[in-house]
């Protein structure tokens, strides 16, 4: 933080500093909480050219899109959501207890979000694990799985009863566009996901230590605000890659 | 505009936002301004970067034959590291980075951006980014052209593909910084009485560009990584032989590329919207529509990216709707040119340097605006596409629209900036060198591109020696009239401080504040009680007949 002009810094009772380019503490916070709110808007663009890229994809081939579905484990992927809602409703209370000045209470429940993170990522990691060992991992070493490719095969007849090999050729292609698709926006949702666990365990540290003035209510809230956004994302993520099989 | 209300009593006179000259004291610095002298420093540095590889190339373009650069690689890796410097680390940083950091918070009556530290990190995201661009060009260059495009791009280039691709990327984050401290600012650090429709034009151009920077950038972040992704794991995302799709890549990039056009243009519009009613000694005409004309170019910025595709096999359909849309654009582009000419009309003109520059500006950004016009229609479109056509048209608008804008402001700010005025004589020539340079330079490209010679090549066939021996005549006027201000801007820091708060007898809150601005702008609490640009031009009328040369708005 910024050093304060003299009449802002905190005292015991946890007044909030205001840095010396605000006029008042409700500027500040405004302005905190509005900065996230765009980096988020930010951040729905980074999802929203891959979003698009599958839309496409997955009108092209539809067939293609719901094999490749059928290989993600619904049940993990279930409780990983269940796991990834809870660390939100975790967060939630974080926030209020900077709300109310409980420090404890801020500190208790920053550690359970970030725990319940990184279950998730774990989980998560043992899904990507079980896809590249079954040669799934989109590149050199991807293997269709015969019963997909004959499902394809099956779904690339022409109403003349023959195989229209154009069509299967860009339905295998777009079996194996799903998996890239799925591995890159799972992983850059990981991504943000360990940036926020980071975020979240230094957070704890700071508020054990006191660091924070005004308890951090505007900085928990924003952290809050990016913590939410990527469950979100999740929220967005799970049906478009594991439901519609 | 007036600022009111009791003087805070400080202790001494408050110092200029230069007095600490120490090293640290700069490099820490979270001063708005001094960010902007730091994105000053970077930004010409990479423009002279640039701008000597532009040289190499003109000059390699003069004969037909290949014989300045070894080999056509060498000449590839030019044309695609001039792309990447300019567009990356000049254009898009340029007006916003240095003006834009340096006036947004004192047009609103700020103390600071709303993020500080924020603006501070931009400018060291932005530099790890042109260090690498640098590297990049001595250690090897990248041969793909700044679009990167694949399959060429993932799968044959043989260059530093990747180091680049990350270079752009870390850029952009800097351009998301920027944005979102723009973005905040505006709407929570405006003064008392800052009313939305009394903020100068400066300030919603950039408050557009911002939202397209927020918006755009991203796009632009994830398409880099997919193409380093795809060249590590080889992930056949856009390799047709794995079921991938390289126009998918051309999706991506032009979604951001597009209105990265816009990025790098609105904040030249900016600039020009201050200098006109500036020299005119007039209220600009019709402010809300010049303000709503850039956030629709904002818009409208997003639903044009196909047009850059007409020859990559898209539908028809998607072509002539891209085509279109195309066109709506030049509507709030033309209506800032004509309410800038009509703000001209019955004015009271001064020819100062920025307003030459400003001037120059019109015209130029006009022809490339029209020629925009020519390559929206399908059937011409394929006909110059990919010839020089093309480059002569988006030169037309990033060097003459941008560069001179960003000339025209620094010449208009300079004096706020430094304390100093710098000599006329050679201001006007400068402008003078590379309106003509600059015309010089890329008129002969347009019909060169029309009579069908291809960009990208370093040998062309004889006949189109002529046209060529010309475009780098002009470029060596432009080089020197780009040399010129580096000159004389910086020789004028010799002087001692001449300008005073308000050498142009302009408008706008920065002009009622010292030159240079004290660390915290401004002594008292700001009141905002009037519309900008409250210029009369029988006022100035009046001053002239008088024999009053200098003005007090």
């Amino acid at each position: 933080m910024q050093t304060a002009s003299t009449p802002t810094m905190p005292d015991a009772g946890g007044r909030q500093i205001l840095l010396s380019h605000f006029d008042d503490l409700d500027q500040q916070h405004l302005s905190s909480n509005l900065g996230m709110w765009f980096f988020l808007v930010s951040e729905v663009m980074f999802f929203s050219g891959l979003i698009a890229a599958y839309a496409v994809y997955r009108a092209q081939s539809p067939v293609a899109f719901e094999l490749a579905s059928k290989h993600m484990d619904l049940v993990i992927g279930f409780i990983n959501t269940l796991v990834l809602l809870t660390s939100s409703f975790t967060m939630a209370l974080a926030v209020r207890c900077s709300q109310v000045g409980d420090n404890k209470g801020i500190v208790r429940y920053l550690i359970a979000t970030g725990v319940l993170g990184t279950v998730f990522l774990g989980v998560k990691a043992t899904e990507w694990k079980a896809e590249i060992d079954h040669h799934l991992f989109p590149g050199a070493h991807f293997v269709v799985p015969a019963e997909d490719a004959k499902a394809m095969q099956e779904a690339s007849v022409g109403p003349d009863g023959q195989l229209d090999r154009t069509l299967y050729a860009r339905t295998l292609g777009h079996f194996q566009m799903m998996f890239a698709l799925y591995f890159f926006m799972t992983g850059v949702h990981a991504f943000h996901m360990i940036v926020g666990i980071a975020a979240v365990g230094i957070f704890a540290v700071l508020a054990q230590i006191r660091w924070f003035s005004g308890y951090g209510t505007t900085q928990i809230e924003v952290l809050g605000l990016y913590w939410h956004f990527v469950d979100v994302v999740w929220v967005f993520l799970y049906p478009l890659l594991y439901l519609i099989g | 505009m007036s600022a009111s209300a009791h003087a805070r009593h400080d202790d001494g006179p408050p110092a200029d936002y230069l007095s600490d000259t120490s090293v640290a004291s700069w490099l820490l610095t979270t001063d708005h301004k001094r960010v902007g002298i730091l994105y000053m420093f970077s930004v010409t540095a990479f423009f002279l970067v640039g701008g000597f590889i532009a040289a190499l190339m003109r000059l390699e373009l003069m004969t037909p034959k290949g014989d300045v650069m070894a080999t056509p690689d060498a000449y590839n890796r030019m044309f695609t590291m001039h792309g990447v410097i300019m567009i990356f680390f000049f254009l898009v940083p340029s007006i916003p980075g240095v003006l834009g950091n340096f006036l947004l918070p004192l047009m609103i009556g700020a103390r600071d951006l709303a993020f500080p530290k924020i603006n501070l990190l931009s400018w060291y995201v932005y530099m790890i980014g042109g260090v690498m661009g640098v590297y990049i060009l001595v250690f090897g260059g990248v041969d793909t052209g700044w679009t990167f495009y694949t399959p060429f791009s993932t799968m044959y280039s043989n260059t530093m593909v990747v180091t680049a691709a990350v270079a752009v990327f870390i850029t952009g984050f800097s351009s998301i910084l920027t944005g979102l401290n723009f973005i905040v600012t505006v709407h929570t650090m405006r003064a008392p009485g800052m009313t939305w429709f009394r903020l100068p034009l400066f300030v919603w151009s950039h408050y557009a560009t911002a939202l397209i920077m927020v918006l755009g950038t991203p796009v632009l972040a994830i398409s880099v990584i997919l193409i380093a992704l795809e060249r590590f794991f080889h992930f056949g995302v856009f390799d047709p032989k794995l079921g991938g799709d390289p126009i998918l890549f051309q999706h991506l990039f032009w979604f951001y590329s597009h209105p990265a056009v816009y990025i790098m243009v609105l904040p030249g519009f900016a600039v020009i919207s201050e200098i006109i009613p500036c020299f005119a000694r007039r209220p600009i005409f019709g402010y809300r529509f010049v303000a709503f004309a850039s956030v629709a170019i904002a818009i409208f910025g997003f639903l044009v990216w196909g047009h850059h595709m007409f020859v990559s096999g898209q539908s028809m359909y998607a072509g002539a709707v891209f085509s279109i849309l195309s066109f709506l654009v030049a509507i709030p582009s033309a209506i800032k040119v004509f309410n800038w000419t009509a703000t001209l009309y019955k004015g009271s003109l001064r020819f100062d340097t920025p307003m030459l520059y400003a001037m120059g500006f019109m015209g130029l950004f006009t022809i490339g605006g029209l020629t925009g016009l020519m390559l929206a229609s399908l059937a011409i479109d394929v006909h110059v596409h990919d010839t020089y056509f093309v480059v002569a048209h988006f030169h037309y608008i990033m060097v003459g629209g941008t560069t001179m804008a960003y000339l025209g402001g620094i010449h208009f700010w300079w004096p706020k900036m430094t304390g100093r005025t710098y000599s006329e004589l050679w201001g006007k020539l400068s402008a003078l060198l590379v309106f003509v340079g600059f015309n010089l330079t890329f008129f002969p490209q347009f019909l060169l591109g029309y009579l069908g010679m291809p960009r990208r090549y370093f040998e062309y066939r004889p006949e189109f020696q002529v046209l060529n021996v010309m475009s780098t005549a002009g470029a060596s006027i432009l080089a020197v009239g780009f040399l010129l201000p580096l000159t004389y801007l910086l020789l004028s820091l010799r002087k001692p401080r001449d300008a005073g708060p308000n050498p142009w007898g302009a408008t706008g809150l920065e002009w009622q504040v010292e030159s240079p601005p004290t660390t915290h702008n401004f002594h008292q609490p700001v009141l905002v009680t009037c519309e900008p640009y409250m210029y009369s031009p029988e006022e100035a009328e009046r001053e002239y007949a008088n024999g009053q040369h200098a003005h007090h708005a």
